[in-house]
């Protein structure tokens, strides 16, 4: 058997020993399979056998054998893998935890996960960071559905290696028909799944067979022992190396006025002083200048390792920012298709907005209802209207704005993304990007030169979007046209949106249903915000009944850009006014889903303004809101 | 491709100044949590290669209890001034005024001066997030410890609504008045501390080099009598032992092996030819099983 541990080397010459394992890999695998399968034993055998338990655990793990193991009067390995006290009390463990050992040639961490019903978040989790999982069988017992399940979150997570770890030999009398019929029965199934290629090894973790070398008890198993594989399989980040640039800006170090650096670990490629980069989601380009590190310039950097650049130009940059190779640069979208892995006892609420955190970028988006679930026992797709805890589902997701992605296939740094609850702020989900819908892609956004501060500085003026909200007949348009022509008096340049012109062009397509409500105003929306980017100051004057649509627009425009002003107006008195005769024809039924007869209105909470019509006329309301938005304006930079 | 496999130092040393500059990033008031020993000489090291050319943006903080080692507190004012970076040092005035000494108080040493004292440091200066050394390898429950890990107001921790945290993806999004500690070396082992501190040349205190000290033996400890106020029992006299120390703490809490390594390449060699775990010198593990998990609920790292 191979030795693990070179006893002879340290101590005849530790300068040549230390010099060897500075130069070692680091492997992360991740361990897949029930108590049952023997894990935590595994483990346990790795760390014994690599020489990674002391004296003292070791006297201590042999007293708790005796008090609570499983294995009789033999040492119980997996209890060296037990951490917290309440599960010892109850003999499961309820999370991931890592482990860490060594040979010669690498270094290790694995990730161990449990198996009961928190399977699947906990599993997730583990695998995200792993290069390999090892998929345990009970050999007694053959490919399960928990085989099935495992290899399924394995292949789903991007985990290209797998080994296929036959345990318990022993117990079936290193049976060799046995054991091929299993890894037939397994290879099957993987291709079926899509898992391209496997390595399967017969061992017993509580025997030690091909663990660290070949066993006598296996003479027909011609391969690698588990160690050996461990130690020679190649690893994801050196793979990642040959990929194109891609620098997520994590921080900006700025420490005086001469010095401007870009902080972040490398998610794939290489990057060299003089190397052409474009910025993204901005798209300018510039070229790096400087790879910067406390004991000296680098001449090259590549994936995994962290890095602060220095860029030839003065380019706008920030956090979330992505600083990719000028030619193959990624693509940037806002809505998505993914695949969701939900983790949290609260199920989604499709429509809610979440915080989605990719890479170093943190939006807003928000989950549709998901086309179907995947059950990870028997990997059928079903229909479903939300995400429980542990369910893994597809959907489409829309962000408030523009990310910097990549398939979760090529890249998990820049398509693997978590979703935060804005209330309780915990991680509530897990997700990869698969691909961006194609009515959402905006491959290469063109560098804007005259941005939105130099339109609005040219006008002398602060871009606003006031937002008239109320009933039908409240007088949204009456006040609005009145607003519209004070500013106008005042030498603002300002463009008023209602039904008029909107309705007759634009939106003539749409009409009065719920659905098509929701439309109406995204577009508004939109056309309002391309007009503020230009620099005008908006109003519209629209119903826009729904409180979630408001807070889309408003979550379009900068902070502080949007004004909610809620023209309130009871119901009694917009029928008495009833100025077109629309509530007449609604209450005779000639108008189908009309807002505040047959239509539910949802009013502001929080509006920037309100105006009660019955106190107020429109003239002194106008005269009011100009009033607060001149006192809002702050200088033009 | 020009490169070679990036080594394992490498690729910790990454993922940890990943996790400083994210807590900078998305924190509010940061601190480092600065106790002097080799782990804390790694990970401000690993800090000033982080932000570096700039100093690294937050202060140290010794929460100190009086009776650490000479040694340690000398090279704590020349690491900070050779970081460039404020150091505030906080000692409980509770234990201060009660004269609380790991002689005549027991467990109700560490309780005031650290846990405690921690909590107040935080407290006082309004710390959202506070870097610690510690490591998943030290001991079983700290495995399962996130690299990121919440506290609640009062500064508890429940292993039981930790978040999930994948990929290189960290939710640092807090309530007022909760707090964070995160361990950017969590997946260092002790051998990786040592590799480093040799690979980059890294001062460490020099009481982890064997040196003729004056010592007693007691309870199966070799105790240091660092100074005068050591309460020598009846019959107790100081020999001169060569002596190192795996892990600092408080001098009279921590134990000593007799070792004649007095250069770093020794001290890894002893290190790996031995057969007991680092946190055997420690007092503070000994009272009964999972008592760090314990301390940990309580507030203490």
């Amino acid at each position: 058997m191979t030795s693990y541990r070179p006893d002879a080397l340290i101590a005849s010459d530790i300068s040549a020993y230390l010099t060897l394992h500075q130069n070692k890999s680091l492997l992360r695998f991740i361990t897949c399979g029930s108590v049952d399968d023997g894990k935590s034993t595994l483990i346990g055998r790795l760390l014994y056998d690599t020489k990674m338990i002391f004296e003292d655990q070791l006297a201590s793990l042999k007293a708790d054998s005796k008090r609570v193991g499983t294995q009789g009067q033999e040492i119980d390995f997996a209890l060296l893998v037990d951490g917290l006290a309440a599960e010892r009390e109850q003999g499961i463990t309820i999370d991931v935890a890592y482990r860490f050992f060594s040979t010669e040639k690498r270094k290790f961490i694995v990730a161990d996960t449990p198996g009961h019903e928190q399977y699947t978040r906990n599993m997730v989790t583990g695998a995200s960071t792993a290069d390999l999982a090892v998929i345990l069988i009970d050999a007694r017992k053959g490919v399960l559905t928990q085989t099935r399940r495992h290899s399924y979150l394995a292949h789903l997570l991007g985990i290209r290696r797998i080994v296929l770890a036959v345990n318990k030999m022993d117990l079936i009398g290193y049976d060799q028909l046995a054991y091929e019929a299993i890894v037939d029965d397994y290879r099957a199934f993987a291709k079926s799944i899509g898992i391209q290629d496997f390595t399967p090894i017969p061992l017993s973790g509580f025997k030690g067979d091909n663990i660290t070398g070949s066993s006598g008890n296996t003479p027909w198993y011609a391969g690698p022992a588990l160690l050996e594989h461990l130690e020679q399989v190649d690893v994801e980040v050196d793979t990642d190396r040959a990929r194109p640039f891609r620098l997520p800006v994590q921080w900006v170090n700025r420490p005086n006025l001469d010095f401007r650096g870009f902080a972040g670990l490398i998610a794939s490629g290489a990057v060299k002083p003089g190397d052409a980069v474009r910025i993204l989601p901005s798209g300018r380009t510039t070229t790096v200048a400087r790879i910067v590190a406390m004991d000296g310039d680098r001449d090259l950097a590549g994936a995994g390792e962290s890095v602060t650049l220095t860029l030839a130009d003065e380019v706008d940059c920030s956090r979330g920012d992505v600083i990719a190779a000028a030619d193959e640069p990624p693509q940037v979208a806002d809505q998505f298709k993914a695949t969701i892995v939900w983790m949290d006892q609260a199920e989604l609420l499709p429509g809610r907005a979440y915080w989605l955190k990719l890479g170093t970028q943190t939006v807003s988006a928000t989950v549709r209802e998901p086309e179907h679930t995947i059950d990870v026992n028997t990997l059928a797709n079903a229909p479903a209207k939300t995400l429980r805890l542990n369910d893994i589902g597809v959907a489409e997701i829309a962000a408030d704005r523009g990310i910097v992605f990549e398939p979760y296939a090529d890249s998990h740094d820049l398509g693997g993304f978590i979703l935060i609850d804005k209330a309780t702020n915990a991680t509530v989900a897990a997700g990869m990007l698969h691909h961006a819908l194609r009515r959402a892609q905006n491959v290469h956004w063109q560098a804007i030169e005259i941005t939105r501060d130099a339109h609005a500085a040219q006008k002398g003026q602060q871009p606003r979007l006031l937002w008239f909200t109320g009933l039908s007949g409240s007088g949204k348009s009456t006040i609005a046209n009145l607003v519209e022509k004070k500013l106008h008096a005042m030498g603002k340049h300002s463009f008023l949106l209602d039904g008029d012109n909107v309705r007759h062009g634009l939106n003539r397509d749409l009409g009065f249903t719920d659905a098509d409500r929701v439309e109406n105003i995204r577009r508004v929306g939109e056309v309002a915000r391309l007009m503020t980017d230009a620099g005008l100051i908006v109003l519209t004057a629209f119903i826009s009944p729904f409180r979630a649509e408001r807070e889309m627009v408003r979550a379009m425009l900068p902070t502080g850009d949007f004004f909610e002003i809620f023209i309130d107006t009871p119901i009694a008195e917009a029928e008495r006014r009833d100025p077109k005769g629309l509530y007449r024809k609604a209450r005779a039924g000639e108008i189908a889903n009309f807002t505040g007869i047959s239509s539910p209105y949802e009013a502001p909470e929080r509006p920037e303004i309100q105006v009660d019509t019955t106190r107020e006329t429109p003239e002194e309301a106008a005269e009011r809101i100009v009033e607060t938005i001149m006192g809002t304006w702050s200088p033009v930079i | 491709m020009p490169f070679s496999p990036l080594t394992h130092l490498q690729r910790l040393e990454a993922e940890s100044i990943h996790i400083l500059r994210e807590v900078v990033a998305e924190a509010e008031r940061p601190v480092m949590l600065y106790s002097i020993g080799k782990d804390s000489a790694v990970m401000l090291h690993l800090a000033r290669k982080a932000f570096y050319p700039a100093p690294p943006p937050f202060a140290l903080l010794h929460v100190d209890t009086t009776w650490k080692f000479k040694a340690m507190y000398e090279l704590r004012d020349r690491a900070a001034r050779a970081a460039g970076m404020e150091l505030l040092v906080y000692r409980n005035p509770d234990a201060l005024a009660q004269g609380i000494n790991p002689f005549d108080h027991g467990s109700l040493h560490t309780d005031l001066w650290k846990t405690e004292g921690l909590k107040q440091a935080l407290d006082l200066y309004g710390f959202d997030a506070a870097f610690g050394g510690a490591r998943r390898d030290e001991e079983k429950s700290r495995a399962k410890e996130r690299v990121f890990s919440f506290r609640t107001a009062s500064h508890r921790w429940d292993p039981k609504s930790q978040r999930p945290e994948l990929w290189h993806l960290y939710n640092a999004r807090k309530a007022k008045g909760e707090s964070m500690r995160v361990f950017p070396i969590s997946n260092w082992t002790e051998l990786d501390i040592w590799q480093y501190i040799r690979a980059e040349g890294i001062e460490i205190v020099p009481l982890y080099f064997a040196a003729p000290r004056p010592t007693v033996e007691r309870d199966g400890l070799i105790l240091m009598v660092d100074d005068d106020r050591f309460q020598l029992q009846p019959g107790e006299t100081p020999v001169e032992r060569s002596v190192r120390f795996r892990t600092l703490g408080c001098y009279p809490l921590t134990g000593a092996v007799e070792s004649e390594a007095a250069t770093l390449e020794e001290v890894i060699q002893e290190m790996l030819l031995t057969t007991t775990s680092e946190r055997q010198g420690r007092a503070i593990d000994h009272d009964q099983t999972a008592s760090m998990e314990k301390k940990k609920q309580e507030g203490y790292f």
